[in-house]
């Protein structure tokens, strides 16, 4: 009796878990045959060296000798790292206090207004907004043209383009939803009492917010840092655009390994090094924010 | 006091991300062929160039077609995805749908590039078709993102209700699970069209030599004198990208209210 029923519920969840199966299938498998191949691709192509046309599929670290021993490469990966972790940094500070003002000072039903409007932007043309940037920071351009005429400057700075600060400033811009969207999320789920309470207890303002808001935001930030900086570390285009030779990075030198040097080999080692770089990177803030948080419980 | 300060800082930051899109029709309109200030006459003789150069139009055409495509396959997807999501359990769910949803947090050169590998390697030509492949990638997490809010939104009990009055579990799905998240499966359908037809770098990789639209920009960008142009197009497209959301937006709410929900955000 027993058996026969174990064994009728063990029919029924694997029917159940089959039509689950069946379901994910095609995406599953069409992301095993794009995703998961071209990276293991690339894996491999990193062990493999060229030579103009062919390719000599002795496996070797002569690649990651090179890479790691070139100051150029070097410098390109470490400069990646320091724009995108100054992106990131920049980006989510400027970002919370929008996100705050949302979600504490704003009125339920125009939320949403508010978000579409912050949105908007975002859903032009990735290159144009780039492009204008460069216009916005040019030599003669109206940041420029404003600060003379307000006679905060004598002469028109000259660093703000062609340089790393002009890849983060426009960086900051365009990933600014991001940032601006998972932190508002993790506010909204706050419970508003915890703050009457705090203030109840005769805490500040201040005190409030560093000690009730800032840490059950917490998630909403770390996602946010996550969410900026693995896509900016890989950015071609603003680099290209505003980066001037100073603000080259990583993603351009892989592009050149690829189209221009005939180095597939090279090109897949920089970027397997490029990866590597991102998922430590994240994998440190990810345990830190979580010390921290778990860190705040147990007190 | 402090709320005044704050909402300052707000209005700033949003002058700070509207600046770019403020810009690009007053160069739009501009008659000097430099994109600088200060600026010269009226004309809306970019415009006119817009719709009269061939490459252009040919470019927007491929962009048009590879959108389409994508939105279609990347929404069936995200179907397939969201449906097993949200309504079934089986072994290594969270895996499995993590993997799917990867491409979201990947730097996108290095999906451009590890398909030009294979590509190459499989001796198989760059062009549309593999556009479409890459993009279908990057724009099915999207999807299923917007579907499993559609799926977790929609009642258990209308379907079993169907079932129980004698439809085929085929013609519950359509007459009652369709027309219920309907309005996300719009709703995904615009944003996987919007990425698409913005995306440059996996396009630029992999166009070959039939170029979409941003990959054509990126050409002319260096072209001094055919930048006009380009602000004309971009303000254009702008238009267009605000004309799509603003639709997005409102079938997002008409599900809503289907599914008798309160409307709690926006899109992402």
């Amino acid at each position: 009796m027993a058996m026969a029923r174990s064994f009728d519920l063990g029919r029924f969840l694997r029917r159940e878990e089959s039509k689950g199966l069946a379901l994910i299938a095609p995406p599953f498998v069409y992301a095993l045959l794009l995703l998961a191949a071209p990276l293991a691709a690339i894996v491999l192509f990193s062990f493999w060296t060229q030579d103009f046309m062919t390719i000599n599929r002795t496996f070797t670290l002569d690649n990651y000798r090179e890479a790691l021993s070139d100051p150029l490469y070097m410098e390109l990966l470490s400069r990646s790292l320091r724009i995108s972790l100054a992106v990131t940094a920049i980006t989510v500070l400027l970002a919370f206090p929008v996100a705050y003002f949302v979600s504490f000072h704003v009125a339920p039903e125009r939320k949403s207004l508010w978000l579409f409007l912050i949105t908007i932007p975002f859903w032009t043309s990735y290159l144009i907004r780039v492009f204008l940037w460069r216009v916005i920071l040019a030599y003669d351009g109206p940041v420029n043209g404003t600060l003379l005429g307000l006679g905060l400057i004598e002469e028109p700075l000259a660093w703000i383009l062609y340089s790393a600060n002009s890849v983060v400033i426009t960086l900051a811009h365009a990933y600014a939803p991001f940032a601006i969207l998972p932190i508002f999320v993790s506010l909204e789920k706050i419970d508003r009492a915890l703050h009457e309470a705090g203030r109840d207890l005769g805490e500040s303002r201040v005190m409030v917010f560093l000690r009730v808001t800032l840490p059950l935001a917490m998630p909403g930030v770390l996602a946010a840092v996550l969410i900026v900086f693995i896509p900016t570390i890989g950015d071609y285009v603003t680099p290209r655009l505003v980066g001037g030779s100073d603000g080259t990075m990583i993603a351009n030198m892989i592009q050149t390994q690829f189209m221009r040097l005939n180095n597939a080999p090279m090109g897949a080692t920089l970027s397997v090094l490029a990866m590597l770089m991102v998922g430590i990177v994240s994998l440190v803030m990810i345990v830190l924010t979580m010390r921290w948080t778990g860190g705040g419980k147990s007190k | 006091m402090k709320g005044q300060g704050l909402k300052a800082y707000v209005i700033l930051y949003l002058v700070f991300l509207y600046a770019p899109i403020l810009l690009l029709p007053m160069f739009a309109f501009n008659s000097g062929t430099v994109i600088a200030f200060p600026l010269q006459g009226f004309t809306t003789g970019w415009f006119v160039e817009v719709f009269t150069t061939k490459a252009l139009i040919e470019a927007t055409r491929n962009s048009v077609f590879i959108a389409v495509s994508v939105a279609i396959l990347s929404t069936c997807f995200g179907l397939f995805a969201a449906r097993a999501a949200t309504r079934y359990n089986f072994p290594a769910k969270g895996g499995i749908l993590g993997f799917v949803m990867l491409p979201l947090v990947l730097p996108e050169i290095i999906v451009a590039v590890s398909l030009l590998v294979v590509l190459i390697q499989a001796g198989l030509s760059t062009g549309i078709w593999s556009v479409i492949a890459g993009h279908v990638l990057i724009c099915t997490p999207f999807s299923i993102a917007i579907l499993q809010g559609s799926f977790a939104n929609m009642d258990k009990s209308l379907e079993e209700a169907a079932v129980d009055l004698g439809e085929t579990p085929l013609s519950t799905f359509r007459l009652v699970t369709l027309p219920l998240v309907a309005p996300g499966i719009i709703a995904s359908l615009l944003i996987c069209f919007t990425i698409s037809l913005d995306e440059f770098i996996i396009a630029f990789f992999l166009s070959g030599n039939e170029p979409t639209l941003p990959v054509y920009i990126w050409g002319l960008l260096r072209f001094p004198a055919r930048v006009p142009v380009i602000m004309a197009l971009g303000t254009l497209l702008v238009a267009l990208s605000i004309i799509l959301l603003i639709t997005a937006e409102y079938f997002r709410r008409r599900g809503l209210r289907r599914a008798g929900k309160r409307d709690v955000g926006g899109f992402l």
